[in-house]
């Protein structure tokens, strides 16, 4: 099945859906968002583009193997939980560049935002494996 | 250093499956990186235990939350030594599953999701956070959904379905209970719950938590496999690769115990007149009916399956008497059987492997083909049944002695009883599949003459465990009496965990 109108659609949808993922992720610290929706978020945008075009395609313009993406991702996670033992607290304990900013809502970044992004890489590479294989059947 | 050793029993497995998830193109590249892994998880096991044993329970903030707000690691004797116990099983199956894989499941991604496993095990051995205990089952049971259907059989799937679905309905029973604790009491650190609930005049209704006590045996009695919900385990551990049903006798139901006898040590003590005796009555009717259940059967690993059942009767016979020899002989017990089950399994799938089958009336012979297998298997075998001096005679000799003193008689009777039936079906798979000639048929297969090196060291390795447990039983059950009486005091460990906070 191919659809013009998706087929045109998906070029503006497809970038804004992933830029809005990775706002949802900034935002997640302290307000509704965070890494998985985001990673759904971003997931869903592929999963279109498998839907306009179709599974190989998308598979050839995601480049790298999904699953490759969930090992990174719960990399992620093991590093900034690491980050707390190597500064000599106990594993996972947060951290921050800029604590003093948290109070007027502006993006703080430290081990919670390391965390979020491992648990969005391991989200969209899971949901892609998933979705990629179903698609190929 | 405490807060290293604490996390490292899930960090390493964690980092294991990582890589081996990096690595899964290359199959070799995740055999070295998965056997790399599991024997520094068992490094880590046994730091931990030895730290433990020096310096007592030890206990971290995961996120440097204090407790009861955050979740807490906490480990005591008894956590420790299911932890080491954990990181031996871990290395010796993954050693076994070198060569006892096929390898389409290999590359489908056996070993990411075995060291997953390792990690939701560790895990819910090492929580103090009844939520988070609920967490690390979860990917326990992820992890062992995939590794039951990896291979993708038809009966395959069919046992595993029951599998899901039975575990799926404990997991909503547990989720359940807990829902009730934390409406009650407002925290679900199992110290702060204990705490809280030791008080004498206390504000929380006698029957809501009786209620909610029976929750929790019946959601954990699922995944013990104990009286009457044990039935999916014989339906499906005899279906997936043997190393996968060796990894499960082991650990899976063991981490059902573990549940049951912290929860029934630390928390559900204020009624032990009602609930222990409910969970002695299980015991009973759990040991009865899977030595039952294994008589009848035919095969090599079903026998062992059923078998499973019947040895959960006797570790949770240890809590419902809730004395404190009591619990260190369930704490020995445990000790003895994961060894012990993992061991058997192992056999059962090196002998499945030479003889094309685990029919025992297709097998035989095989102590002539076989000799030094032979006695592998009678290690384990008649360690399972309780001869002296191998260690599950020292297992049942405390739990028969604990029983005694506290004149539960009937019990003791059952568990010698099922001891003999025990014995009995062990020297039926002795005597149907390897001391008799192996059966002349048309079309039968003869006995491959693969090498075994993978799968005999592994389980010669557990065999001289089996052994020195065996021969060092005063050392170890002077340890685990330790590791009883920590459970049955828990006020160091209450401590412990809250230290500081009140």
């Amino acid at each position: 099945m191919k659809s013009l109108i998706l087929h045109t659609a998906i070029r503006i949808v497809m970038p804004l859906l992933l830029f809005f993922s990775v706002f949802l992720l900034v935002r997640g610290h302290n307000r509704p968002g965070g890494g998985f929706v985001a990673g759904l978020v971003a997931a869903a945008s592929w999963a279109l583009y498998a839907v306009a075009h179709d599974a190989p395609a998308a598979r050839q313009a995601f480049r790298i193997d999904p699953r490759v993406l969930i090992g990174v991702g719960l990399g992620v996670i093991l590093l900034s939980g690491v980050a707390g033992l190597l500064a000599g607290r106990p594993f996972l304990a947060g951290m921050w560049l800029n604590p003093e900013f948290a109070a007027s809502g502006e993006v703080v970044v430290g081990t919670p935002l390391i965390f979020d992004t491992g648990v969005y890489l391991a989200v969209v590479g899971v949901v892609l494996t998933i979705i990629f294989v179903l698609e190929e059947e | 250093m405490t807060d290293l050793l604490l996390v490292f029993p899930v960090l390493v497995p964690m980092l294991t499956a990582v890589l081996a998830l990096l690595a899964y193109r290359s199959l070799h590249g995740q055999r070295t990186v998965s056997m790399v892994g599991a024997a520094l998880v068992f490094a880590a096991d046994i730091a931990l235990l030895i730290e433990v044993v020096r310096n007592g329970i030890a206990a971290t903030r995961i996120g440097n939350w204090p407790a009861p707000y955050g979740i807490t690691f906490v480990a005591d004797e008894f956590s420790a030594l299911m932890l080491a116990l954990t990181g031996l099983i871990g290395f010796a199956v993954a050693l076994y599953s070198l060569a006892g894989i096929e390898r389409e499941s290999e590359a489908f991604g056996y070993h990411p999701v075995y060291h997953f496993l390792l990690m939701g095990v560790s895990g819910a051995f090492l929580t103090g956070d009844l939520f988070n205990l609920y967490v690390w089952f979860e990917v326990m049971l992820v992890a062992s959904f995939v590794l039951m259907a990896l291979g993708g059989e038809r009966r395959q799937m069919q046992g595993a379905i029951k599998y899901v679905a039975l575990n799926l309905i404990s997991s909503i029973l547990f989720l359940a209970a807990v829902g009730i604790l934390y409406g009650m009491a407002g925290t679900l650190n199992m110290a702060d719950l204990a705490s809280k609930f030791s008080v004498s005049d206390s504000e929380y209704s006698r029957s809501v938590l009786r209620t909610t006590s029976m929750l929790f045996i019946v959601a954990f009695g699922i995944k013990a496999a104990a009286f009457p919900l044990f039935f999916w385990l014989p339906a499906s551990y005899h279906l997936p690769a043997p190393a996968v049903s060796a990894l499960f006798a082991g650990l899976l139901t063991k981490v059902g115990v573990y549940a049951l006898i912290r929860v029934f040590t630390l928390i559900f003590v204020q009624d032990t007149g009602y609930t222990h005796t409910v969970i002695l009555v299980i015991a009973g009717l759990t040991m009865a009916t899977g030595v039952l259940g294994a008589v009848s059967q035919n095969e090599f690993r079903r026998i062992l399956s059923f078998h499973i059942v019947s040895q959960i009767g006797y570790m949770i016979m240890g809590l419902g008497l809730f004395t404190p020899l009591g619990l260190a002989a369930s704490v020995f017990y445990i000790a003895h059987h994961i060894i012990v089950k993992t061991n058997l399994f192992l056999v059962s799938g090196a002998v499945e492997r030479i003889g094309h089958s685990s029919d025992l009336k297709v097998l035989g012979g095989l102590y002539r083909a076989r000799p030094e297998l032979s006695m592998l298997f009678l290690v384990p075998a008649l360690s399972l049944a309780g001869l002296p001096p191998l260690s599950g005679f020292f297992a049942k000799l405390g739990l028969v002695k604990a029983g005694l003193i506290q004149e539960q008689y009937l019990i003791v009777g059952v568990a010698l009883a099922v001891s003999l039936l025990t014995l009995f079906s062990m020297m039926k798979i002795w005597n149907e599949a390897f001391w008799k000639a192996k059966p002349e048929r048309a079309g039968m297969l003869a006995y491959s003459d693969v090498h075994l090196r993978y799968q005999l060291t592994p389980i010669g390795l557990l065999a001289a465990v089996t052994l020195s447990i065996g021969i060092l039983a005063g050392p170890v059950f002077g340890f685990a009496e330790r590791a009883g009486n920590q459970l049955f005091q828990p006020a160091d460990y209450i401590r412990v965990v809250l230290g500081g906070v009140r």
